[in-house]
């Protein structure tokens, strides 16, 4: 368990050290999601509408965005094979990393959202449920994402790849989370959809670190 | 039997057989100098010792007991230098030793000592990047100094450093056998060990018959 902390500290540590790339990734999510006030029309009704899915839409390409640096700077480096040969198993190596890029992409997401949240008119309980739906759903991007840059690993072109690998893949968690809001403006409580993408996360959970061990191993061979 | 016995290795690497039959035994102590020419396949047994590249063929045991049937235990006896030197460019030399060890769960009191040997001091807070490509292969290599895993695997160790970074270490790796450690060691004639035994990969590039033989 220490060397899965020294795991994940160090990456932390690292993306301390360059704070622009987790800024790159708020600015995106913060200038996709303003750039659709100003395509649709400012009329209250389509915004609030239209809000939770486009931020659930916004907060899905930032998380990809981070994603190529996952890995590949661990391969081009020689750390890869560092990771491989330590003595912990190389899907917990895995899962610390996924809980690293997790805690510099998805969970700035999450907390900026009531932000933007209030730029397309949600009311309070909506950005609360948006807020905890995020909150519970991109773990699962990291987890996914994971898995992606790791099976890309070493491709030309490999991030136009990994988009296409991902995001089929994340469609649940898309629709279980822009759902979670909506059903709250349908009178149903949401907690269903919230259910769901929490229980999405827990099959994640359990099955990509084994994949992205394998993929892993299958890159430094 | 040897400490460390290899039996009739055998290599395929992107569906190229690279050598077949190949044996040797250390015992404590000892060190192999793997030489041979460019893609004779010096890197790729290093990779297969340390189990990154599969197996074709035969057997390795390691205290008699075959290393991949304890694999867990087999790694942390391995100190690992591969053609990168795995320095990160955002974290200070220091910080990326400490790092490498501790995942290793190992003891940090002598990163000064192995700092000091490849003259790494003046430069341990700077970050990676910065590094010159000797200075950051002599960081890789204070680096294995540190693990004191008791087997180095080292490709090409000696490339791109100056002569008194050679000098450390060539006396790193006379102390590491002088306590009984093994090492395994790629070279273009540039490591002078008089304890160690020379190995020509050439001698086990496979032959006619090998290639003919049905290896799937």
């Amino acid at each position: 368990m220490t060397r899965f902390r020294h795991l994940v500290a160090r990456d932390l540590l690292t993306a301390w050290r360059r704070p622009g790339d987790v800024l790159l990734v708020l600015a995106f999510f913060l200038l996709a999601a303003s750039l659709f006030p100003l395509g649709v029309g400012p009329e209250p009704q389509i915004l609030q509408r239209i809000g939770p899915g486009v931020l659930w839409v916004a907060a899905l390409f930032a998380a990809m965005l981070s994603l190529d640096r996952l890995f590949a700077e661990d391969l081009v480096d020689g750390s890869l094979e560092h990771l491989v040969l330590a003595p912990l198993p190389l899907e917990l190596a895995a899962l610390a990393k996924c809980l690293a890029h997790w805690l510099t992409g998805g969970l700035p997401l999450t907390l900026m959202s009531p932000a933007l949240g209030l730029l397309f008119g949600l009311d309070g309980s909506q950005i609360a449920v948006l807020a905890v739906s995020l909150l519970l759903g991109t773990p699962s991007l990291s987890l996914l994402g994971g898995l992606g840059a790791a099976l890309t690993l070493g491709a030309r072109r490999g991030g136009a790849l990994m988009s296409l690998l991902v995001l089929p893949l994340a469609v649940p968690v898309l629709i279980f989370g822009v759902g979670a809001v909506e059903a709250l403006a349908g009178g149903a409580g949401s907690s269903n959809a919230l259910v769901l993408l929490a229980a999405f996360f827990l099959v994640a959970l359990a099955s990509t670190p084994w994949a992205i061990a394998a993929a892993l191993r299958q890159a430094v061979e | 039997m040897p400490a460390l016995n290899a039996e009739n290795l055998a290599c395929r690497r992107g569906g190229r057989l690279v050598f077949t039959g190949l044996g040797f035994g250390l015992e404590q102590g000892e060190a192999l100098l793997l030489t041979g020419r460019n893609g004779s396949g010096k890197s790729s047994l290093l990779r297969l010792l340390a189990l990154m590249t599969p197996r074709l063929r035969g057997s390795l045991t390691w205290t008699g007991i075959e290393v991949a049937e304890q694999p867990e235990a087999w790694r942390l006896a391995l100190a690992w230098l591969g053609h990168a030197d795995a320095i990160k460019p955002d974290l200070t030399v220091r910080e990326s030793l400490a790092g490498a060890q501790l995942l290793r769960k190992g003891r940090l009191d002598s990163l000064d000592h192995a700092l000091g040997r490849f003259d790494l001091t003046a430069i341990a807070d700077r970050p990676g990047r910065y590094l010159s490509a000797g200075q950051r292969r002599r960081a890789a290599l204070a680096r294995v100094m540190l693990s004191g895993a008791p087997i180095w695997l080292l490709d090409e160790p000696a490339a791109g450093l100056d002569e008194p970074s050679r000098g450390a270490l060539h006396l790193t790796l006379r102390e590491h056998m002088k306590s009984g450690g093994l090492a395994v060691i790629s070279t273009h004639g540039d490591i002078h060990l008089p304890s160690a035994r020379p190995i020509d990969l050439g001698e086990f590039a496979p032959s006619a018959d090998a290639l003919a033989e049905d290896w799937s």
